[in-house]
């Protein structure tokens, strides 16, 4: 973060001090404006008169009353400029990689919001070679989309391998309370394919303070934009774990004695995930930003604040399951979604993509019916029998994370997976799709 | 003017301490340099003013300059709202420059230099009211009436009334006398205060006319009326926003005024992108023709969010009383109550459930009661029907909102987790949603009166089928496919039939999306014939072979043109089937 030293105001007498925040006397000061308190990097939260009380995003640990307090006179802010392209940053955008600091124009991270009528509707398939993804869920450009996953699931390794096979110009990586380990498999992934010269990383590992992490999604996100505006690419953004962000941004709250809403999160949750996602666009001069985030979930519970909270932002959200059957994790059909695979599917995929894709879920949705009945102790229909062979197959074949082929691929194989446990007219399909795939 | 300076700041609320007098909700701005960001009066304790700020207070200081502004939050209202983009505070978004809101910015929400084509309808010596037409102009080819502004008390008298010409917004098409013989000039463009109801009508008489939306399993099923009430709940994932697009694009209403209230900007992009290509099939016009949109997107600060849907009713009350047909959209009304709940919480409120404000219930109820269909004081019909989603917390029914909402309106539409994850769309739920405009006696009247007799015998006997297929099967899953009678198979399949064919039904399909009332009623009684026919099973699998291949050919009718060609295949095989297993042929229902 660039810091520079004038028309400084200095304040040495701290009066209350939290886990989080620190509150002075202090005048002239501008709210969200910077501040160092003893060289901890602040920000200003709260101003009741000449009390102004300060985020210490590092933590409050080792700040004296009399420690000294500095205001920079503006909000955070960061260099963009190409340089940035290979580059890891903590979270005040400093390197960690041993490299030179960067130079180039100074932003305000957290700027303003695009205006609603000069988005351009997303219409770019990503493609990823994942049917659970491509065929089910479909990502376009300009989309916000979680995985949803329990903390033990493979989320990091998925999202490592859509990034790489995604073909965006920038890939940016915002780690926020990213375990060592992750952030060295990241970092080597990044490496092992070539691409580190089109990644930008900012980490906050679970080594250093939680607050701090309440700045990553900015500095990923105007970095995003500085490619996406200025330079007209695709950019794409990898967020993960929201759920640790949140963890902070309740954490401050709690420490400036706000009521808590649902499960101790802030009031305002909605409104400030909401302003890092809608972050994601599709502009008009070709650019795109993309955000592909991490929730992770207790025991599967999306009804908690964060997970809830965000479905409701995102576009659609992908849900990864281990099916016991084949002994493999899959893109669960059920619960994850694209909202925006409709721009694409069937228009720039294959027609009967669409229709498709509802048969195969709907006859995996008979076959979860028999498998209940079967584990109640009833008699299989003959139909029942045949959906759980379906079932098997087409989670084995198209569902597993491991899968990697091409949309055309996946329909063909989905329409042989129909005609070898179904007849025709069990599948409620349009006739002239039957009539022109039907194998 | 009032004027005050900035004591305090927590997020978006403000604290300034006034040196004159201050309104409740008047509207004040804060002086940053060359910014003037507006902000709204919520609370006043002795000299400090709390103000709620529209944007973001970044770099507001103590001392920060105040301007009172005397108003309270008002829209304008004239010819040319239609077809606009607005934020939540009415500022025209296609006029701001650049790709980014920049803070503090506004535009105009009106065309002050295009011309009208004005036609007198009031003449000299008329006596006239508040919302009285004086005369009309053509917007989009709809009827837009210049009315006396709706501020104006008491009676006044019509001194002139220009003649047919081009004027202007702001040019004076009529001069009127008061009581006093003060004389008034009139234009075309008014004010009116957002939070405040346009009464200027007879009286709000009970709905009784269906608002055809050509979704089945609400025209069929659980009727909207024309200035009905009704909410969508429901978790993500479920379709919400499918469905309001559906009701955008289908309903059958003069003006459509969708408020994107907190939610996603791609889905308002959707919106822009796709309505000025879509055709109204009514009308032949352009959809956007008579849409305006008030986008209010979730990363918009959140202050305004909650201005967005007072200023989105307040535009529907404009046009309601020019005897139009309105029908307000509103997604979501949760976001919009938790901006509330942002706010009190930093007001330091004592919170009520779920940490929302204590009368939110009755903010709930006041704002439905400003839709309705009404009698204008000339004799004539205006109605405003409105739909709000409702996002509950964890897709919880319980949660303060949707049950504030419920009690508010009169069409419940639940959508339900379990069949959007079996992919059966629209996911409303036939057993939690209902109408209760069906026991509506003028309601009946009415559909008789449109040769569409027997639709709501026809709904509760639906209703009634789908019912006992639940109940058969749940007793089917617990006691086993061969545990049960075989008529409670045929239960089971008669609600699969019914769900398949009339409930379900494909928004992206270019003909199945939009389904007319004669075909609905077609469509209705055909399955309801299948479902009241006795058929003689040997066996349970026998039931649900024949169903099956039942569903398959009549979703292939769904598929085809109306009566087309292939149409009357598909029903000339469901015509077999039925026979083949009935032993005697079903006689065709009536066109």
């Amino acid at each position: 973060m660039e810091i520079t030293a004038t028309f400084q105001k200095k304040y040495t007498q701290i009066e209350d001090i939290n886990k989080a925040t620190c509150t002075l006397r202090a005048t002239g000061v501008g709210n969200e404006e910077l501040a160092l308190v003893g060289n901890k990097l602040s920000q200003v939260v709260k101003i009741i008169g000449d009390k102004v009380t300060l985020q210490v995003f590092s933590g409050t640990e080792g700040i004296f009353t009399d420690s000294e307090v500095v205001f920079l006179g503006k909000a955070p802010t960061m260099k963009v400029s190409e340089d940035l392209a290979g580059r890891f940053f903590n979270a005040m955008g400093d390197p960690i990689d041993g490299g030179p600091s960067i130079d180039g124009e100074v932003r305000e991270i957290g700027g303003p919001s695009v205006n609603p009528v000069r988005r351009l509707q997303p219409n770019k398939l990503i493609a990823t070679g994942i049917a659970g993804i491509d065929l089910n869920n479909t990502l376009v450009a300009g989309q916000k989309i979680p995985f949803f996953a329990d903390p033990d699931q493979p989320y990091n390794e998925v999202m490592a391998n859509v990034a790489m096979r995604a073909k965006a110009d920038k890939i940016i990586l915002g780690g926020m309370g990213l375990t060592n380990d992750d952030y060295l498999y990241f970092k080597s992934v990044f490496q092992n394919q070539g691409a580190l010269d089109r990644i930008i990383s900012f980490v906050n590992t679970t080594q250093n303070p939680p607050v701090e992490r309440l700045l990553i999604p900015d500095m990923a996100l105007t970095a995003a934009e500085y490619f996406a505006v200025d330079k007209n690419e695709s950019v794409l953004v990898l967020l993960t774990d929201m759920t640790l962000f949140a963890d902070a941004l309740s954490i401050v709250s709690n420490r400036m004695d706000q009521i808590p809403s649902k499960d101790s999160m802030p009031g305002s949750l909605y409104s400030d995930l909401a302003r890092i996602y809608e972050k994601a666009v599709q502009f008009p001069n070709g650019g795109s930003i993309t955000i592909i985030a991490v929730t992770t979930l207790s025991e599967g519970d999306i009804t908690h604040a964060i997970p809830d909270n965000t479905g409701y932002i995102t576009e659609g959200q992908l849900f990864l399951r281990k099916d016991s059957e084949i002994g493999k994790v899959i893109v669960d059909p059920f619960r994850s979604l694209s909202r925006l695979k409709q721009l694409v599917i069937g228009k720039q995929t294959r027609e009967d993509h669409p229709q498709v894709m509802n048969a195969a879920v709907r006859l995996y949705a008979d076959a979860a019916n028999a498998r209940t009945k079967l584990e109640n102790g009833f008699d299989l229909t003959d139909y029942d029998s045949r959906t759980l062979a379906f079932a098997k197959e087409y989670s084995n074949e198209l569902l597993a994370i491991d899968v990697n082929v091409v949309v055309e691929t996946m329909l063909n194989k989905a329409w042989e997976l129909f005609s070898r446990h179904f007849q025709k007219e069990e599948l409620g399909l349009k006739q002239e799709l039957i009539d022109k795939y039907w194998k | 003017m009032t004027t005050g300076k900035v004591t305090g700041i927590i997020a978006n609320l403000v604290m300034v301490e006034v040196n004159g007098p201050v309104a409740q909700n008047e509207i004040c701005y804060l002086v940053l340099g060359e910014l003037k960001l507006m902000a709204e009066v919520i609370k006043i304790v002795g000299s400090t003013t709390y103000v709620q700020v529209f944007d973001s207070t970044r770099g507001v200081q103590t001392g920060t300059n105040v301007e009172f502004s005397g108003d309270l939050l008002e829209v304008e209202l004239g010819p040319g709202i239609l077809s606009k983009n607005y934020d939540g505070l009415q500022n025209d978004l296609n006029k701001l420059d650049g790709i980014f809101l920049q803070r503090g910015v506004s535009s105009s929400p009106l065309d002050a230099d295009k011309k009208w084509n004005f036609k007198p309808i009031a003449k000299s010596g008329d006596t006239v009211e508040a919302a009285s037409w004086l005369g009309e102009v053509g917007e989009n080819r709809l009827p837009h009436k210049i009315m006396v502004p709706f501020k104006m008390e008491g009676s006044y008298t019509v001194k002139e009334v220009k003649p047919e010409d081009e004027y202007q917004i702001y040019d004076t098409i009529a001069v009127i006398t008061d009581n006093n013989g003060t004389d008034h000039n009139i234009t075309m463009s008014q004010k009116w205060p957002v939070k405040l109801a346009i009464k200027a009508y007879n009286n709000k008489p009970r709905p009784s006319k269906l608002l055809e939306t050509g979704v089945r399993v609400i025209d069929s099923l659980n009727p909207m009326l024309e200035g009905g009430t009704g909410f969508i709940p429901g978790p993500f994932g479920c379709g919400k926003t499918v469905l309001q697009h559906a009701l955008s694009k289908q309903a059958d209403a003069d003006v459509v005024i969708v408020a994107a209230c907190g939610e996603r900007a791609n889905e308002v992009v959707e919106i822009f992108w796709e309505f000025p290509t879509l055709v109204d099939y009514r009308t032949g016009r352009k959809l956007m023709e008579r849409t305006t949109i008030i986008a209010n997107t979730s990363n918009m600060p959140v202050a305004a969010r909650e201005a967005s849907v007072y200023t989105a009713m307040t535009l529907g009350e404009y046009y309601r009383a020019m005897g139009l047909r309105v029908l307000l959209l509103a997604d979501s009304t949760s976001r919009w109550a938790q901006a509330l709940r942002e706010m009190s919480n930093r007001l330091e409120d004592l919170p009520g459930p779920d940490a929302f404000p204590m009368d939110l219930s009755a903010i709930i109820a006041n704002f439905y009661a400003r839709a309705g269909i009404v009698e204008l004081n000339n004799g004539k019909p205006g109605s405003i029907t409105f739909i709000g989603t409702v996002s509950p917390a964890g897709g919880n029914l319980k949660e303060p909102v949707t049950e504030s909402t419920k009690k508010a309106t009169r069409c419940f539409y639940a959508l339900s987790q379990q069949r959007a994850d079996s992919k059966r769309y629209p996911a409303i739920d036939p057993g939690l949603s209902y109408s209760k405009y069906n026991e509506y006696p003028e309601f009946q009247e009415f559909m008789k009166s449109q040769e569409l007799e027997s639709w709501v015998d026809n709904a509760n006997l639906m209703t009634n089928y789908l019912q006992r297929g639940k109940e058969a099967s749940d007793q089917i899953n617990i006691l086993g496919d061969d545990g049960v009678p075989v008529g409670y198979h045929v239960h089971h399949w008669r609600a699969e039939l019914i769900d398949f064919v009339v409930l379900q039904q494909d928004a992206f399909d270019q003909i199945d999306q939009m389904c007319p009332l004669k075909r609905q009623k077609y469509m209705v009684e055909k399955v309801l014939d299948i479902c009241s026919a006795e058929f003689d099973f040997n066996h349970f699998e026998k039931v649900g072979e024949l169903f099956k291949k039942l569903i398959n050919a009549m979703k292939q009718m769904n598929y085809s043109e109306y009566l087309s060609e292939d149409f009357r295949k598909y029903e000339g095989e469901v015509d077999i089937l039925v026979s083949e297993f009935q032993g005697s042929t079903l006689t065709q229902a009536s066109v």
